[in-house]
């Protein structure tokens, strides 16, 4: 999966039958992770530092108190449409670098016919620090902007194809 | 008509009594094992010692009823088993795991076999024994790691896709059991466990390819409708299968492994009340045929397997933890927290029901769960002191 702007690297690790787990190492030294259950709650976790592999503490939060929690630091459209799309089964997400000198910069979304072509939607364009969500067809692409969509990863590999060719 | 009726409904209002009764004995049951923290399986098993032949208060005219119950109950476990695991996850659980999991084959189940042929069982009835032995109860460890908050904890994914590996596993171990219980000559026996494990092949094929149209059809269903239609393939397909020898319990597991997405977490929601109900009704049955007298002559030799399969699972569990990279607390906890064993190694001590070491197996498989189930979530709790000290020393 691709990364947007500046973030810490994040390690995703799948829980059969209970959900997703992504960890990361804070500034500070702090190893974290927040599990997704599948039925939405969601639990913080900050790593002993005696014992890298255990926990200690667990914050647990129901689907509302993470909503609350994420708008508290800031959390970004993009990022929660991820995890959400994440917990459907054979829908994934994916980043798409229009790169300069591509042909498709000028172009509209609608002039691509990208959904009929690859079933794939694009659901925001991140561009420089702005991200423009739900782009219409009448959205130009320009150089440097990073497409996101979401479909089958089948559908995504064909759009990837069509947008770097 | 008439006085048809009437004897009918005086024998149905004391079957009513005497469900009841029991029905109210498990809820009890069930908020005492929640306090200890432990599963409620064992203390259904010591109720059905109780009301069943030779306890404290047999039951009468609803022991029928009982069985059959008993028998949904199997099919239901299994299909939320099967409903627990995307097909996605079986195949990533899969790649990772099938090294612990040859390991936890060889270690757990590999001791128990040889046990049983000590006793001087039928080899088919080893076979069970071993399967007893061998695997862990994914109930009690999920809910173990619950509530010990151990859901984050690095060793956890190895556990969980050893779970998977189990449970994949005991597709293919069921189905060639059932048949090795009815066969007769080798030749007869080489057939059926060949037709088994044909039709199971099918089955999974069908449930994995095919499974995204069955989801799609039934996504629309109200929970209503869902939960007859879940509940009525279950018995459908459970009962075809066992028409060609492969295991009920496995046509279930197969059709929970069928359904995906949405309607996946929907069906286990609506199905979860029932499946609790049944399966309880299961435990109960399952020791209404064991003798208490057996139980007491058992008690050596399932002390042995006890401290056995404790020490083969803190293998299993070391290598599941080593191979996602958890360091030696991690692997002593992911051990300890797979000891419990439970509904599995009920479900294939009931298929050994009818064979001539039937009623020892059904004992030794009642003992044992008792144990290992009292056993694991306090082994569990503890590895967590163990390792805390492991850590300090280095």
């Amino acid at each position: 999966m691709g990364q947007c702007g500046a973030m810490t690297e994040v390690t995703e690790t799948q829980l059969p039958g209970v959900g997703v787990r992504h960890e990361f190492t804070t500034a500070g030294g702090d190893r974290t992770s927040v599990l997704s259950h599948r039925t939405g709650r969601r639990e913080l976790a900050i790593y002993s530092r005696s014992d890298p592999d255990a926990c200690s503490t667990v914050l647990h939060l129901a689907a509302e108190d993470a909503r609350t929690l994420s708008e508290l630091l800031g959390g970004n459209p993009v990022g929660e449409a991820a995890s959400a799309v994440q917990r459907l089964e054979g829908v994934a997400i994916d980043w798409i670098r229009i790169r300069p000198g591509n042909d498709r910069a000028g172009t509209t979304i609608g002039d691509g016919r990208f959904r009929t072509r690859t079933g794939a939607s694009v659901v925001a364009l991140v561009r420089g620090d702005q991200t423009v969500p739900a782009p219409g067809p009448e959205v130009a692409l320009a150089a440097e902007d990073i497409v996101v969509a979401v479909g089958t990863p089948d559908g995504l590999r064909q759009l990837r194809r069509l947008l770097e060719a | 008509m008439i006085p048809l009726v009437a004897a009918a409904s005086g024998e149905a209002a004391l079957a009513f009594v005497e469900i009841g009764a029991v029905a109210l004995l498990l809820s009890v049951l069930a908020r005492v094992a929640g306090r200890l923290g432990i599963t409620a399986i064992p203390l259904y098993l010591l109720a059905g010692l109780a009301v069943g032949e030779g306890g404290v208060a047999p039951l009468d005219v609803s022991a029928d009823f009982i069985g059959l119950a008993g028998e949904i109950g199997v099919l239901l476990l299994l299909l939320t088993l099967g409903l627990e695991y995307s097909a996605d996850e079986l195949r990533h659980g899969l790649r990772s795991g099938a090294v612990p999991g040859v390991v936890d084959a060889a270690v757990n189940f590999t001791p128990a076999f040889l046990v049983g042929l000590v006793l001087g069982w039928e080899p088919a009835a080893a076979v069970l024994l071993g399967g007893v032995c061998w695997v862990s109860s994914s109930g009690v460890v999920s809910k173990v790691l619950t509530d010990l908050d151990r859901l984050g904890n690095r060793e956890t994914p190895g556990v969980l896709n050893l779970l998977v590996i189990e449970d994949l596993a005991m597709a293919i171990y069921l189905p060639v059991v059932g048949a090795l219980v009815v066969g007769r000559g080798a030749g007869d026996t080489a057939v059926t466990v060949a037709i088994a494990l044909a039709a199971v092949s099918l089955i999974l094929v069908i449930a994995l390819r095919w499974g995204d149209h069955l989801s799609r059809l039934l996504s629309p269903a109200t929970d209503e409708a869902l939960l007859l239609a879940v509940f009525g393939l279950t018995l459908l397909v459970g009962g075809l299968a066992q028409k060609v020898q492969v295991s009920a319990a496995i046509g279930a597991f197969l059709v929970g492994l069928a359904l995906s997405g949405s309607v996946q977490a929907r069906a286990a929601a609506v199905v979860g009340p029932l499946r609790d109900l049944f399966a309880a009704t299961f435990f109960l049955f399952f020791s209404f045929s064991v003798d208490p007298a057996d139980l007491v002559q058992v008690l050596v030799p399932a002390a042995g397997l006890t401290l056995v399969g404790v020490l083969g699972k803190l293998v299993s569990g070391w290598v599941a933890a080593r191979s996602v990279g958890a360091g030696r607390p991690g692997r002593l906890r992911a051990g300890s927290v797979l000891i419990a064993r439970g509904e599995f190694s009920i479900v294939i001590a009931a298929l050994g029901a009818a064979s001539a070491d039937g009623a020892e197996l059904g004992a030794l498989a009642a003992a044992y769960v008792l144990m290992t189930a009292v056993v694991g979530p306090l082994a569990a709790k503890n590895a967590d002191r163990l390792a805390a000290r492991l850590v300090r020393t280095g």
